[in-house]
């Protein structure tokens, strides 16, 4: 049976957890460690912290809350939004991350992905990607929280990440991203089917039904944010929906 | 209050398996030295990455031989992750390099299953086969996994879990009397991996 993991997407802003639709317009919904600590007591899979500010002020600002949550949730961590250099990664390690999400950083310099994997592990390395369609079957890869282009092609990009160590893809619609209209499809079938290794489906799930058409496209995990932060759907009725519609391996 | 030792040795996210064993109440010290393994009353080794990285990660800082001492005698001892991958006789991660071989097998690549990416990420039920009180017999619990190569050719008695993988089944925990090595990563499989740690903390 194939896997589903589910994953909580905290976007987070200073001390403060927020959301906006395609990446622009934000609102402050809380402190984010209460937010993880209910998902982690409801069985959410995973929690995946993103510094939504990190280059705004060239770091990632994330550790002291990253450090309160390994207190009591005992789920994997991810971190994400300025990881630049191994000294980051390794800071972020330190105060109990599991993985690291990094875009901009490997785009500017793809050597880092091989870097992080030869210090840290494959399994540490997730590699951040943002896509935005350009036309038929083809997407760019944006940096910056879907602000900045960076000119190379999706699927040549997620090819290199994986041979160059990453353990997982993060995989984020720009175009889908927030509006809760469901995931770009076609995007997911063609980054499952391009690479071996697992692929996160981050940005769009707004109902139950995207669920499916995420696993049915070849996602191995689905990072939600909007639709548990705004209480619209809970992990439980996420959990039972996939059972109910695929043969899936899912944590109840 | 149950004395618990952390192998330090620059490799893995020993907070977290600190914070884990502290939460179900035993008392922690992470130890970086040989005399400390010596004198450990329970040991754990953490361990992530690649087999070869951890093991020269040991011998480079004279870890080898105390841990390979300890794991000679009857001390109970819980490897986690590549922690128990070390435990078995050698891994064909990047060549051959040889483990501790408490427990008889080889450490080798998972099988390429049809809708399975490797590394293998995420939660797997497991079968408990009834061999060590770590596990609870009544529950069919899930743990969190994240890994490519995996524990085979260990006979029966040593296999104290396992998991599905597409047509086949993967070792998910190994053990010998009191010392057991687990593949999944218990201080990040929620209230069951808590569980799991605390009966350890009892053996």
């Amino acid at each position: 049976m194939k896997n589903l993991r589910f994953i909580a997407r905290l976007d987070v802003k200073g001390e403060h957890l927020v959301k906006g639709v395609q990446l622009e317009g934000l609102r402050k919904l809380g402190r984010p460690n209460e937010f993880a600590r209910r998902y982690y007591s409801e069985g959410i899979d995973e929690i995946l912290y993103i510094d939504i500010v990190a280059s705004l002020y060239e770091r990632n600002s994330l550790l002291p809350i990253i450090e309160r949550a390994t207190d009591d949730i005992f789920v994997p961590i991810t971190v994400g939004g300025g990881i630049r250099s191994l000294e980051d990664v390794r800071a972020a390690l330190e105060v109990g991350a599991d993985k690291v999400a990094i875009n901009t950083a490997a785009l500017r310099r793809p050597e880092l992905i091989n870097e992080v994997a030869e210090a840290f592990g494959s399994q540490c390395m997730v590699l951040g990607v943002e896509a935005k369609r350009t036309g038929p079957g083809k997407w760019e890869c944006y940096f910056d929280n879907g602000r900045e282009k960076s000119g190379k092609d999706i699927l040549e990009w997620v090819k290199e990440g994986t041979e160059r160590g990453a353990g997982e893809i993060l995989l984020t619609s720009v175009d889908q991203e927030g509006g809760q209209k469901g995931m770009d499809t076609e995007l997911l079938a063609a980054v499952s089917s391009a690479v071996s290794i697992p692929v996160i489906a981050s940005g769009g799930v707004g109902a139950v039904e995207h669920i499916s058409e995420a696993v049915e496209t070849g996602a191995d995990a689905i990072a939600m944010a909007h639709v548990l932060h705004y209480d619209k759907l809970s992990i439980g009725e996420a959990k039972s929906w996939a059972c109910d519609h695929a043969v899936l391996d899912v944590r109840q | 209050m149950k004395d618990l030792s952390v192998l330090s040795y620059g490799v893995g996210n020993l907070r977290s398996v600190v914070r884990a064993l502290t939460h179900v109440g035993a008392s922690v010290t992470c130890i970086s030295h040989p005399e400390e393994v010596a004198n450990a009353e329970r040991l754990v080794l953490p361990g992530v990455g690649a087999f070869r990285h951890c093991a020269d990660a040991l011998r480079r800082q004279n870890l080898w031989q105390p841990v390979a001492d300890y794991l000679s005698g009857d001390r109970p001892f819980l490897g986690i992750c590549v922690g128990m991958q070390l435990m078995l006789e050698a891994s064909e991660e990047f060549g051959v390099h040889p483990g501790f071989a408490t427990i008889k097998g080889r450490v080798v690549r998972l099988p390429d299953e049809v809708g399975q990416k490797i590394p293998m990420v995420g939660w797997k039920t497991i079968k408990s086969l009834n061999k060590n009180v770590i596990f609870d017999p009544a529950a069919d619990d899930s743990f969190y996994f994240v890994h490519s190569y995996a524990a085979q050719g260990v006979d029966e008695t040593h296999t104290l879990a396992t998991y599905s993988y597409g047509g086949s089944q993967v070792v998910a925990a190994v053990g010998r009397d009191a010392k057991v090595g687990t593949q999944f990563h218990p201080e990040k499989s929620g209230e069951a991996g808590l569980a799991l740690l605390e009966r350890f903390t009892e053996l």
